[in-house]
């Protein structure tokens, strides 16, 4: 028996064969139809060397140096690494360190852009055909532009594209679920640019050999929906499907299983089952690369919360400090709770409102007291809420008991390093337990031990390959030193011998 | 620049709402019509025994916690105590003494809660251990049970004749003493009387399940705990899992045995209106500490606790089995846990796929 397609089913059918996640309340609307506002150039952008995933891009522009819009100012250093732009024209004013948007607000080494205000494109020649380019062109063109996965996670597009061409990707999965709270920059997008999203989409397929795409889009969005299926009309190819607005439809896994049927194997890639993900956004970003030559300099960010007086999507520019988006939305109501960045379920709370909006920014919230619904925390109930929720069929409860008492290996056993961080469980336990938190130190403290294991293991086997080499060394000039005393005490005998033989000669003929 | 505060929160920064002491408040509610009902069948005596049970339960909480230095002011607030407090009371016979229920809660809270740990690490349903505890060390008081006086009829004590009753155990006067239905068959099977008779002697031909017979508050009004239930069914609080099970593990094997030898065996009918069967599949089975966290588990659980209660009720010496049952079953939670494990996502070979 085949695993049904979730998302061909009817809702009320969908609604009961989906076992796991939460509906939170989604509070998208009404910042989800207001139109999107171009943010005024704050008065400077930093840009982050270590905007994604892999290594951080080095510098290749000077303090002082004139750049234009979209100009390379630091380049991908290794094979898993994504370059870094201008997000407008103006002088580097700086190449320093800067706090970075992560709750340790620690700070990281940034490039300081000091706007000139002209915003002035730098000149470029995009291809005539994308479609007539090889897939090669448009990975390498991708790479250049700097676009990484703009649903949050960051991966260099590119990277992700050279995947799709090695293994046989047939489906291309296009993620608009957008089911954080809060967030509907990606709503936005489909609704503004349909268009340039499903020409992004068709140039990816292009890229990683997709036969056909998949739209997944959450059914909260109707009029995202209604554009999208509009803009995807004349390509049979690339479908948009709605599907039940039930967090987390977003994450990679819960989407390709209710689009396609298919489980991405726990020791694989989504790329085993013959599919690759792309966020929207992305697609986009890929589109505006491929079609004008504009690399990632700008996004869509949701800037909302409780605490926002008049909450909106905004287009931003890569670098612009997080304070100057809450300004532009009309500063606090009240002070804050908490600042995130991202949504209110995966976000990263923000030490400070100094640091700056990256690739992966799809939104700032400020979120009141209320909103958090910050209680104490109490004993575990074993009501097992958590086990209902979780998306990927792990038995939290049990997980955070073991974590609990330091046993690490037991929470591995029951599947952490399957968590996808999701935070349904910590959403619904009545007793407030961090288990999401949990997880995630569990899961660092986890990658420590075995980085520490391996480092240890190839010390080991450097210090026994030495001992080794010694004594096979010591053995060797042993062997040596034998061999050649055989040598001297053979060409003694030998010598001796001869001597021998030249004293008594006729003996010798007698005998022979 | 300033620092936010709470920076070193974890997402998720929000939060369904639901707590502890909202789950336990949603519990009460859904007794509270059969506790009302109860209360007007069994009048006085049965409020006050009552209320001795559930204060005694809230003191011995707040001095347990006093004592363990566990959980702050609010922990008491939390409900637990007072609710197995409450579901103690339901399954005691509404007329048992005061030192009934200031037993009761010594077993419920003092040994079987906060002697393995406090709320979450308890491996007995504690309103079940008060029971057993009871049953065991003073079986007379525990087994007599007094018919329905209505509160306001003539013949039901008013408050203070009540609490004299509870305070000063005159005991149930004879007139009023009435056998419950399972314990009137066992008595009955024992002087050798065959079921349907039995029966027959003790209703006549009264439909059951409506609470005007003898038992616990918690067993008679049937419909109003199978009420409560669905209360909880609908607020998502339980799942359908463990009460489906536990009433299938009890009605199947009596379906059968009574298809097979009706005058030795109670029919299906009788087995789930009659006893705390139907308060233990909503109300106790399905207490969350105690019982299994995945589905499949619950399943196992409930149709064992169903089973066991039907094999007690059948065949041993005690006419209802619920309490031991679900005991019993606890005790196999661990092992259910652990061999019922969902697949997780990604992981062994999904049925068919591939």
């Amino acid at each position: 028996m085949a695993k049904p397609v979730i998302a061909a089913l009817p809702p009320w059918l969908q609604r009961t064969l989906i076992r796991w996640g939460v509906h939170p309340d989604d509070r998208k609307r009404p910042v989800a139809d207001l139109p999107v506002e171009r943010m005024p150039l704050p008065p400077l952008l930093f840009l982050p060397l270590q905007q994604h995933v892999g290594a951080p891009a080095r510098p290749v522009v000077q303090i002082g140096d004139r750049v234009a819009k979209g100009q390379l100012v630091a380049e991908a250093s290794a094979n898993i690494s994504a370059p870094v732009h201008a997000s407008t024209s103006g002088v580097i004013q700086d190449i320093t360190t800067y706090p970075a948007p992560h709750p340790s607000g620690l700070e990281q080494p940034v490039i300081v852009l000091a706007p000139d205000g002209e915003d002035r494109w730098l000149n470029t020649s995009p291809p005539a055909d994308p479609f007539a380019l090889e897939p090669a062109a448009i990975a390498k063109i991708v790479a250049e532009a700097g676009v990484v996965g703009l649903g949050g996670a960051t991966f260099p597009s590119a990277v992700k594209f050279a995947l799709g061409l090695r293994v046989k990707v047939t489906t291309l999965i296009v993620n608009g679920g957008e089911c954080e709270p809060y967030l509907s920059c990606d709503d936005r997008l489909m609704r503004d640019h349909a268009d340039e999203v499903i020409d992004g989409i068709r140039i990816v397929m292009h890229a990683i050999g997709a036969r056909q795409a998949k739209v997944g889009i959450e059914n909260n969005k109707p009029e995202a929906i209604a554009a999208m299926q509009a803009a995807a009309a004349p390509y049979p190819a690339v479908e948009v499907i709605p599907v039940p607005a039930h967090y987390p439809m977003g994450s990679d896994k819960q989407l390709i299983q209710v689009l396609t049927g298919k489980e991405v194997p726990f020791d694989g890639r989504a790329a085993d089952v013959g599919v690759l993900v792309h966020n929207v956004g992305t697609c986009r970003a890929v589109q505006q690369a491929v079609r004008k030559g504009h690399p990632l300099v700008e996004r869509l960010v949701t800037v909302s919360g409780g605490a926002v007086p008049a909450p909106r999507n905004l287009l931003v520019p890569i670098g612009a400090p997080v304070q100057a988006l809450f300004d532009h939305c009309g500063g606090f109501v009240s002070p804050p709770a908490r600042v995130v960045m991202g949504g209110p379920m995966m976000g990263n709370p923000l030490a400070t409102c100094a640091s700056p909006v990256i690739k992966g920014t799809s939104g700032v919230l400020a979120l009141t007291p209320a909103e958090v619904g910050d209680s104490g925390v109490n004993a575990c109930i074993r009501c097992a809420s958590c086990v209902a929720a979780c998306p990927m069929n792990l038995m939290p409860l049990e997980m955070a008991a073991h974590i609990r008492v330091d046993d690490l290996d037991g929470a591995f056993q029951l599947g952490l390093n399957d968590c996808i961080g999701c935070g349904c469980c910590s959403y619904v336990c009545p007793s407030s337990v961090p288990l999401s938190h949990y997880f995630s130190y569990a899961k660092g403290a986890l990658s420590n031990n075995e980085r520490a294991t391996l480092k240890s293991e190839s010390i080991k086997k450097l210090t026994t390959a030495r001992t080794e080499r010694l004594e096979r060394e010591a053995q060797e000039k042993a062997e040596a030193a034998a061999r050649r005393k055989a040598e001297r005490e053979a060409a003694k005998a030998k010598a001796a011998a001869a001597a021998a033989q030249a004293s008594k000669p006729a003996t010798e003929e007698v005998s022979s | 620049m300033s620092t936010l505060p709470s920076s070193a929160a974890h997402a998720p920064h929000a939060h369904s709402g639901t707590t502890v002491s909202r789950v336990m408040g949603t519990v009460m509610l859904a007794l509270l019509p059969a506790t009302l009902y109860g209360f007007y069948l069994y009048g006085w005596p049965s409020i006050w025994l009552w209320l001795i049970t559930v204060g005694a339960c809230l003191i011995m909480e707040v001095a347990c916690l006093r004592l363990t230095g566990r959980g702050g002011p609010a922990t008491l607030w939390d409900g637990s105590a007072l609710l197995a407090g409450w579901l103690l009371a339901m399954t005691l016979p509404p007329w048992a003494p005061w030192w009934i229920g200031v037993i009761g809660a010594f077993a419920t809270i003092v040994v079987a809660k906060h002697a393995y740990g406090g709320l979450g690490q308890n491996p007995f349903n504690p309103a079940m251990v008060g029971r057993v505890a009871l049953l065991i060390s003073f079986p007379l008081p525990l087994t007599t049970w007094v018919r329905p006086v209505p509160l306001f009829a003539a013949g039901s004590p008013g408050p203070a004749e009540g609490l004299h009753i509870t305070l000063f155990g005159s005991g149930v006067p004879d007139a009023l003493t009435s056998a419950t239905l399972l314990g009137h068959v066992k008595t009955e099977a024992t002087r050798g009387m065959d079921v349907p008779h039995a029966l027959a002697e003790l209703l006549g031909s009264a439909p059951y399940g409506f609470g005007w017979h003898s038992g616990s508050m918690g067993e008679t009004a049937t419909l109003l705990i199978l009420a409560g239930g669905l209360f909880l069914l609908a607020k998502r609080l339980i799942t359908w899992h463990i009460p489906v099970a536990v009433l299938a593990g009890c009605a199947i094997p009596a379906a059968i045995a009574h298809a097979l030898q009706p005058e030795a065996y109670l029919s299906a009918g009788h087995h789930l209106a009659a006893g705390a069967l139907m308060q233990g599949a909503f109300f106790i089975a399905t207490d969350m500490v105690t019982s299994p966290a995945s589905t499949s588990g619950r399943l196992i659980f409930g149709f064992g606790v169903g089973l066991l209660t039907w094999v007690i009720r059948s065949f041993a010496g005690f006419p209802e089995g619920l309490a031991f049952a679900v005991l019993l079953m606890n005790a196999c939670v661990p092992l259910i846990d652990r061999f019922t494990r969902p697949r997780i996502y990604g992981h062994g070979k999904p049925a068919g796929a591939r």
